[in-house]
This record gives structure tokens, sequence and C-alpha cells, in this order.
């Protein structure tokens, strides 16, 4: 087997102290399909976060649902105006089948925010999104800090139908061009979104590229990216123990000069430079 | 006011909680301040540069967790140059946790860590020894003798010897550590374990077997630490499932003079520094003074003597 070096090279960037306690949930209802929709009250020291970052859930045992490990969970939005938190999640199995039974005014144990966030060069200034069914949560809140650092941003949300796209006018409301596409349309194919893609670049350019989640998509938007000279970023995820990079069971392989190494999703990630990172 | 203090030889921690190597690191300084622990244990550390295992890396059993992390290392010079630097920041004593594959190699780098910022040794010899078809030097108590006998000559530091429930002779091997050397008993890492995911037929971790933790491997631990407190005169120190207040305790009145606890740190971050609180409030409404009070307290009379050395269930 190759040895690869376990060894942070972005270095541990994110900053400062981790809360650990409990929020109140304020509404946990059907967004669409299996995916659901949490909102909780939080405390201040949690809702200092960065789009891209996560919290790590202590998904409660009940009847039906045991789950052990707590569950990492991107932040679907931040608000602390308003001391609210979201989460955007798929009911898959016992974790999150387990936070689909809390009622409101239950309360959930959170730890974070963890990991480091996506970035926005200063010099950017055109954004592109590429997002798939829960990869949005994910990507969600980029659209505000996008706005915020007052750049445009397109929104290629897909999905398997229509009635399952989500979010869209909440890109909207951010300012955000939102193109849909789904595979009943097959709009949503690889070549498909390569020509809307070649089609954004060649109208007004592109300044950077970002994604979470698929395989697919990562290897276009690698491509896209290698042909134009267009950075960006990727969100992964990884089976987490501990998400605070005790453990190193949440590693991923990096191509990084002198070889590949591999980093801690939780700890060096969950963003990573979308060249880096190899497929799976 | 209780008292906390716990003696392990010529180390009195300031009370019995710290982390389970592995299950730890500077990293969760960044949830609350390290300096509250008894000690800080590193995960095992190995004189070369290693990759770890396949992922999926874990995955859980009805309550418990199964591990395959394997011993993903960044070598002597990296502890040199940036762990060991780190916790010279702290007043709590650093317990340098390392393996080899062979007797030897174990030595040479148990001689290469006893450096000044370090306050004991733990040796993993539930690791492979490759010199033994992979059978881990504390599963018999001849490889016991062997490795912990060159370790011994290898530092003046207190050696921990942690041991392995993966063997029928646990007094035995713990009776080899301590004739050996060994000035504390570890007690114990994790039990070889599998799971399968019954839809794909696949093994759940990508080293197809694992190492279980958590609540499920508590009683097995206890087991071990009543065995080995019984059989030995140096301390032991309890290790496995401990997440709870009255946990400890059990481990304390089985013979354990500190525990150790890991997976419940990742169930809870902030658990060590509750069991630190949370012992203290017990202690205290029990009206118990002192942690020797507590240590090897089992009320087991005289039934004790034939049972000790049972290595099968009645
Ligand atoms: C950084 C990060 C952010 C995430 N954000 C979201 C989100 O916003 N919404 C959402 O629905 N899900 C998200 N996930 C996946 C989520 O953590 C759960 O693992 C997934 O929802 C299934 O969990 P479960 O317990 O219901 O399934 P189970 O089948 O019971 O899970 C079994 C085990 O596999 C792990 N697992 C299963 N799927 C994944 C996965 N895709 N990634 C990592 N581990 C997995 C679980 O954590 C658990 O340990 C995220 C994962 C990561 C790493
Ligand atoms: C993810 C993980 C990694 C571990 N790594 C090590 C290790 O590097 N060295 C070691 O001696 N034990 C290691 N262990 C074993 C623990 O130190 C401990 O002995 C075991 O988990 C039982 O305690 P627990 O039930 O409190 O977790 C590891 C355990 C886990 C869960
Ligand atoms: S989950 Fe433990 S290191 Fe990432």
């Amino acid at each position: 087997m190759e040895t690869v070096i376990e060894m942070p090279t972005r270095g541990a960037l994110r900053k400062g102290p981790v809360a650990e306690g409990m929020a109140r949930i304020k509404s946990n209802d059907i967004v669409t399909g299996d995916y659901r929709l949490m909102v909780l009250d939080a405390p201040p020291e949690m809702l200092d976060c960065r789009a891209g970052q996560f919290f790590h859930i202590l998904c409660p045992t009940g009847e039906s649902f045991r789950p052990y490990l707590r569950r990492p969970m991107s932040i679907y939005c931040f608000d602390p105006a308003a001391g609210e938190l979201k989460f955007l999640y798929k009911v898959t199995g016992e974790g999150t089948g387990a936070l689909s039974e809390l009622r409101d005014g239950a309360e959930v144990n959170l730890l974070g925010p963890l990991g480091n966030g996506f970035t926005i060069r200063e010099d950017w200034k055109n954004l592109l999104l590429v997002a798939r069914g829960v990869g949005l949560a994910t990507l969600a809140p980029l659209a505000k800090e996008a706005r915020e650092a007052g750049c445009t941003l397109t929104a290629i949300c897909s999905a398997r139908t229509e009635a399952l796209l989500m979010s869209i006018a909440e890109f909207e409301a951010m300012g955000a061009e939102v193109i849909p596409v789904t595979d009943d349309a097959g709009t949503s194919g690889v070549e498909a979104l390569r020509e809307v893609i070649e089609g954004r670049i060649a109208e007004g350019g592109l300044d950077a590229m970002y994604t979470c989640g698929s395989n697919r998509i990562l290897t276009l938007l690698q491509d896209i990216g290698a042909r134009h000279a267009i950075p960006g970023e990727i969100a992964l995820e990884q089976q987490m123990a501990c998400g605070l990079g005790m453990c190193h069971c949440c590693v991923r392989s990096f191509r990084r000069e002198g070889g590949i190494v591999h980093e801690r999703v939780c700890r060096e990630g969950p963003v990573f430079d979308l060249q880096e990172a190899m497929g799976w | 006011m209780v008292d906390l203090t716990t003696r392990l030889g010529a180390l009195t921690l300031k009370n019995p909680i710290m982390p389970a190597s592995g299950t730890f690191s500077e990293d969760l300084a960044d949830v609350f301040d390290l300096d509250c622990l008894g000690a800080h244990v590193t995960k095992t550390i190995t004189r070369e540069i290693r990759g770890g295992n396949p992922t999926p890396r874990v995955c859980e059993v009805q309550g418990s967790m199964l591990n395959s992390i394997g011993i993903p290392s960044k070598g002597l010079d990296y502890f040199k140059s940036t762990i060991l630097p780190h916790y010279a920041a702290y007043e709590t004593p650093l317990v340098v946790s390392i393996s080899a594959n062979d007797a030897d190699g174990f030595a040479r780098l148990c001689s290469d860590v006893t450096l000044p910022g370090v306050a004991a040794i733990e040796v993993n010899i539930s690791c492979p020894n490759i010199e033994e078809d992979g059978k881990a030097f504390a599963m018999r108590p001849r490889t016991t003798t062997e490795v912990m006998e060159k370790l011994r000559a290898a530092t003046d530091l207190p050696l921990w010897a942690k041991l392995t429930p993966n063997t029928g002779e646990t007094i035995e091997v713990a009776q080899a550590a301590e004739a050996a050397g060994a000035d504390a008993l570890v007690v114990s890492n994790t039990l070889l374990a599998m799971a399968i995911d019954v839809r794909t037929r696949r093994p759940k971790l990508g080293n197809l077997m694992g190492g279980l933790s958590g609540p499920s491997m508590k009683p097995i631990a206890l087991r071990m630490t009543y065995q080995c407190a019984k059989s030995v005169d140096i301390p032991v120190i309890g290790c496995g499932g401990i997440g709870e207040v009255e946990d400890v305790v059990e481990f304390l009145i089985a013979g354990a003079s500190a525990v150790q606890v890991g997976t419940a740190t990742f169930i809870n971050p902030t658990v060590m520094p509750r069991l630190i609180d949370g012992l203290a409030e017990y202690m205290h409404h029990a009206g118990i003074a002192r942690i020797s009070d507590l240590v090897g307290s089992v009320r087991d009379e005289e039934a004790a003597d034939g049972v000790v050395f049972m290595e099968a269930a009645p």
C-alpha cells in the first residue's frame, strides 16, 4: 500500500473556540420528499459561522432510531441577529431518522461551528456554484457571502425532479441567478451542464466555481477549471466520529506537489481546493 | 473538599481522569482548557511516517463503535518539532504513546522519546508484532517479557504497558509486564470485532475488521482491570467504555488508580471535565475523602482467590 502522509498543509485555519451545548427546535418540517428543514434557536457563541462550515449533531436515540456517533450537518443558514440556525437534511438512516422525529420545542446538543468555510478572493467577481440534492444545504449560505462581497452568483441547482428542486427563492432573494436543471427534463447530465457553464465563460467569464458532494460534478468542474484556468472549491463528505480532528477517521486523498496526501475532512476541510480533490 | 489526586508510582496526578490514546489531540483545546485533565496522552506515534487504513475507518454498532484507523503517524521528527512543544504550554503531565512492529525498533523509539517534557511513556504493546506473524506483543507472556525488558532498558521514565483484551492470558501477560519493569498497566485497548452491511454484504470497515470501543467494552475492560489489579502490585489504569461518573467509580473500586476516557469524548467532547467535577461531587456526597479510599475497595471476599484467574465464563 502506498504511504500517504496525513499532514495538514492548509493548516488549521479555523479560528476560535468551538461551542458545545443545547439549541431549541423552532420547527422541523418536511420541505419536499425526504428533505426536512430544522430551524433552531441557537446561542450567540454558535452563530459566528462561515458558509461551508458544519455542526456535529448529537441525534437523540428514540424508539425507532438508535444512532450512536454524532452526525455532521452543513450550516444551511445562520442569522446572528435572529439567533437562528438552520439545517436542511435528507432522511436516510439512523441519525437523520432520529432528527426527523424531533418535535418543536425539543432540544438538541450541537458542537460547532466546525471546519473551514469557502473562500471568496477579493479579486473574484463572477462566481458559479453547482448544487445537487442535499448539497444545496452546504452551498446555500455562499449566496449571502457572495452578495456581501459584491459578487454576482450563478447557481445551478440540480435535482431528480422539478418537485425536488429547493431553495430557488432563497437564492434569488440573495440576488443570485438560478439555473434549475432536472433528470426528468434531461437537463442535469454532465454534457448539458458543461454547455451551460461553457456558455457562462464565453459570455462574461467566471472567476471561481464551487460545488460539493457529487463525483460526476467534481470531474466536470475539474476539467472545465483546468481548461480555462478557473479556480474552485469543493465541500467534501466523509464519515466522522470526533468532528474535531482527533480520530483521523474522516480522511480523504488529495493531489499535492510531491504526491498524494490524506487530510481530515473535519479539520482541514470540509472545503478543499477543487483541483486537489480526488474522486472516490 | 475532596482530594482527587492519585499516585501512579513516581507520578502524582491532580485527578484520575485522562484521555485514551487515539481519541485525543491538541484539537480538543478548541472546546475546553486541557489543563484540567489529570494527564495528556498522545495518539500512538511510530518512528516512521505511516499512512492509516482504508476508509471507512469507523462504524457504529448498537451504542458502541468499531474503528480501523490504524496508526497513521507523522513520525518521530514531527512529534519532536511540533507535538511536544505544543504540550509544553500545559502544566498537565504528558504521556507519549509509542509503538513499533519489532522489539528492537520499539526500544529505540522509547529511548528517542525520553525527552524533557515527557512525563511517562505508554507503550502500545497491543499492536501487531511482525516477528510473530502480526500477533500483538501483549497477547502472550513470552513476547510481553521480551519487548518490555528491552523497553525498560531504553528509558528511565515511567513506563506504562497498554494491554490488549485479545488474549486468553490476561494475568500472565500482566505479571510478565510487571516482572519486566513496567511501572503501570493500561487496561485495555480495543477488542477485535467486525460488522457487515447485510444489504450490500460488505464489511462496514475498509479494513474488514477493527476494534470495539465504547459502552460495550466496559464489562470486559472492567473484568480485566479487576484481574490485573488482583495479580500485580503496580498501579492499573482502567480504560474501556467509561463515560459516566459511575463508570469511573466502578473502575476505581475494581482496582484502577486512574482511568482513561476514549470514545465517550466523541459523543460528548466535554465529558472529561464533567467527569472530574462529577467525581468530586460524588465523593463529597458519599463522604469519601480520597481517591485511594475507593481504589480496589471491591467487596469480593474469599470468593476472589479462586475466580480471579478464570479465563472462561462460568
Ligand atoms: C461536512 C458534512 C456535512 C454534511 N451536511 C449534510 C447536510 O447538510 N444534510 C444532510 O442531509 N446530510 C449531510 N451530511 C451527511 C450526514 O452527516 C449524514 O451522514 C447523512 O445524512 C446520513 O446519516 P444517517 O445517520 O441518517 O444515515 P446512516 O445510514 O444511519 O449512517 C450510517 C453512518 O454513515 C455515515 N454517513 C452516511 N452518509 C454519509 C455521508 N454522505 N457523509 C458522511 N457520512 C455519512 C453516518 O454519519 C453514520 O456514521 C454531511 C456530511 C458531512 C461530512
Ligand atoms: C478512533 C480510535 C483510535 C484509537 N487509537 C489508538 C492508538 O493510537 N493507540 C492506542 O493505544 N489505543 C488507541 N485506541 C484505543 C483507545 O485508546 C482505548 O483503549 C479504547 O478505545 C477503549 O476505550 P473507550 O471505550 O473509552 O474508547 C483508539 C480508539 C479509538 C476509538
Ligand atoms: S472526525 Fe475525527 S478527525 Fe475528523
